[in-house]
């Protein structure tokens, strides 16, 4: 009896593991596929796509894909999409922090009338105000130009900016007073207490927010008409814009690497990712 | 010494309450006007013009949005696709996410190493570049049909170029995603007592009987949270879309998004009149679409705070 209990447990956690895995290979079978047609010709990438490994490895790919097209090669749009990503993500940190703290914290006029309209920008679909940011920053005469990518986020973004409040509504408002009655001011409770305690929902911020703007398309499509200004996302599309046989092997290549950054960091930022999404119920 | 008083009182008045609170919010009160009610107000208004990017706006009144309804077939068909991509991918996605989520609870040291397996595609899945690999999956010889091929499938399906299938390629691309919303149940399901799973072993539930009547309860809440994000999401998907039809729609409009002809209206043919008409549209549609889900969650979302209702 004992037997044949213990021998059914193991049947089903067999069944169990063997189940979740075979889910989880065909889950990442388009991410491997991808990364190994970067070492296929694209003969083969066509033709013999079941195929994992390639008949033979070659970095053809990378060379011709980095490349890119006339003058303008990958180190360019990745360095494009870096100083979009950075300058973008480090101001939507800074700036929804500061708001998180006033929301919290601070007692003044207005407040609840502002947290509202926040939580009324979250439901708002951003095709409301796509055009007419468009047609400002054009009669600014700045498309063409990283400030429409840049500048919003300066201002704060109600995703982050609901998160962290989740965060500081943790921490005890005891701090807070104590330091008030030691002289200090809002602006040094801020920065000294409340700042380096926040400072995981920061990282996940700075995690997210870096995902997005790093994959962001709709903004550099809109924006950016001259390809020497592409970011990588809208650099790929390139490969498939030619007029000529698409180069799926280069193509294939410029993907893969173009994910590395995100790779990279899912790998040694795993933790404050899946807390920020579990806690925020946030997609990225 | 004037001085010295008037350096003291600017100092109290930086350091008082009210002042600092708005110091700290400056960048959402700037933001919040320039970025967004003032775009907002300006939308409104130039939904009722004819406004071509190069001239400026003419009033019509409301002729944009008798337009859409009667002489545009193809706004109908836009929302016809966006329906239907958003009532095919949201649920089985949203179940994806909730099956797996519940199988992952079980204690193994795996279960950490799978999560982030399936975490993985919804963190890459709206990339250009997964978006461009994804669609030569389904290539005449691609992944999709060659696998297809072995199971016996006689006529290897046109993917890309059937109106009736290209529509697939993206709600297959949504599910793949389910990694998000498995984090948020996976969230939920650590709330959930283990007494309570305890309780139902002791009285012999079975694994299924546990899932429908203690996780699915328990987890409503979530669920409905889910749903609603990933609908509002559906709704608004586009560069999907836009790489795998390259940027037309196609075939035959049957991956035209919402989303994407509001762009096509905006950038490709200038018509920022319309196009802002269209995306007020959305904005209905949206909060319709949730409010209908907000008023079936009485009859299916569970409270506890609310003692069972």
């Amino acid at each position: 009896m004992k037997r044949t209990n213990r021998a059914k447990h193991v049947l089903s956690r067999t069944v169990y593991h063997a189940s979740i895995l075979l889910l989880g290979l065909l889950m990442i079978y388009p991410v491997i596929w991808m990364v190994s047609g970067s070492f296929k010709t694209t003969y083969e990438i066509l033709n013999e796509s079941l195929k994992l490994l390639p008949e033979k490895f070659t970095l053809d790919n990378f060379i011709n894909g980095w490349r890119g097209f006339g003058r303008l090669n990958f180190g360019l749009f990745f360095k494009n999409s870096f100083v979009i990503t950075i300058l973008a993500t480090l101001g939507v940190t800074i700036s929804s922090s500061l708001v998180a703290y006033a929301f919290t914290r601070i007692h003044f006029p207005g407040r609840k009338a502002m947290f509202i309209c926040m939580i009324a920008t979250l439901m708002l679909p951003s095709q409301v105000v796509m055009i007419p940011q468009y047609i400002l920053f054009r009669n600014l005469g700045l498309t063409n130009t990283y400030v429409p990518l840049i500048l919003p986020s300066w201002f704060g973004s109600a995703f982050f900016i609901f998160m962290m409040m989740q965060f500081i509504m943790g921490l005890p408002k005891e701090l807070d007073d104590a330091a008030i009655i030691d002289g200090c001011s809002r602006y040094s409770i801020y920065s000294h207490i409340i700042l380096p305690l926040i400072s995981p929902a920061l990282i996940t911020t700075l995690i997210i927010n870096f995902y997005w703007k790093w994959d962001d398309f709709m903004g550099p499509l809109i924006y950016l008409s001259r390809p020497a200004k592409y970011p990588v996302s809208l650099a790929i599309k390139l490969f498939i814009d030619s007029t000529s046989q698409t180069d799926y092997g280069p193509m294939f290549a410029m993907s893969s690497l173009s994910l590395l950054p995100v790779f990279a960091i899912f790998l040694f930022f795993n933790k404050y990712l899946i807390e920020g999404i579990s806690t925020s119920g946030m997609k990225t | 010494m004037i001085k010295k008083g008037k350096q003291h009182s600017f100092k109290k008045i930086l350091h008082s309450e009210t002042f600092s609170g708005y110091v700290f919010s400056a960048p959402f009160i700037i933001g919040f006007l320039a970025f967004t009610i003032i775009p907002m107000i300006y939308s409104l208004f130039i939904s009722f013009t004819s406004y071509k990017i190069s001239s400026s706006p003419v009033w019509t009144g409301l002729s944009n949005y008798i337009r859409m309804f009667s002489e545009d077939p193809r706004f109908l068909k836009s929302i016809g696709v966006t329906l239907y991509y958003v009532v095919l991918s949201v649920p089985l996605k949203v179940g994806f996410a909730l099956v797996v989520a519940f199988l992952l609870t079980r204690k193994n040291s795996l279960a950490g190493f799978y999560r982030s397996v399936y975490y993985l595609p919804s963190l890459i899945g709206g990339s250009v570049a997964v978006t461009l690999v994804w669609k030569e999956l389904f290539a005449a010889k691609g992944v999709v049909n060659t696998f297809l091929a072995i199971l016996g499938v006689k006529n290897p399906i046109s993917w890309l170029g059937d109106p009736n299938f290209a529509i697939w390629i993206l709600v297959l691309l949504a599910i793949w995603q389910f990694g998000s919303s498995m984090i948020i149940f996976a969230a939920g399901l650590k709330q959930i007592p283990v007494s309570y799973y305890e309780a139902a072993k002791m009285d012999g539930g079975s694994l299924r009987q546990q899932f429908f009547f203690i996780t699915l309860p328990c987890l409503s809440p979530v669920i409905f949270f889910n749903t609603v994000m990933q609908t509002i999401g559906g709704f608004m998907s586009f560069t999907q879309a836009y790489i795998i039809s390259k940027g037309t729609g196609g075939p035959m409009d049957s991956t035209m998004f919402y989303a994407l002809y509001i762009y096509k209206q905006a950038f490709n043919y200038y018509e920022m009149g319309y196009a802002s008409a269209l995306a007020w549209v959305l904005l209905l549609i949206i909060a319709l679409v949730t409010a209908l889900i907000f008023k079936t969650s009485d009859t299916w979302v569970y409270y506890e705070s609310k003692g069972g209702k």
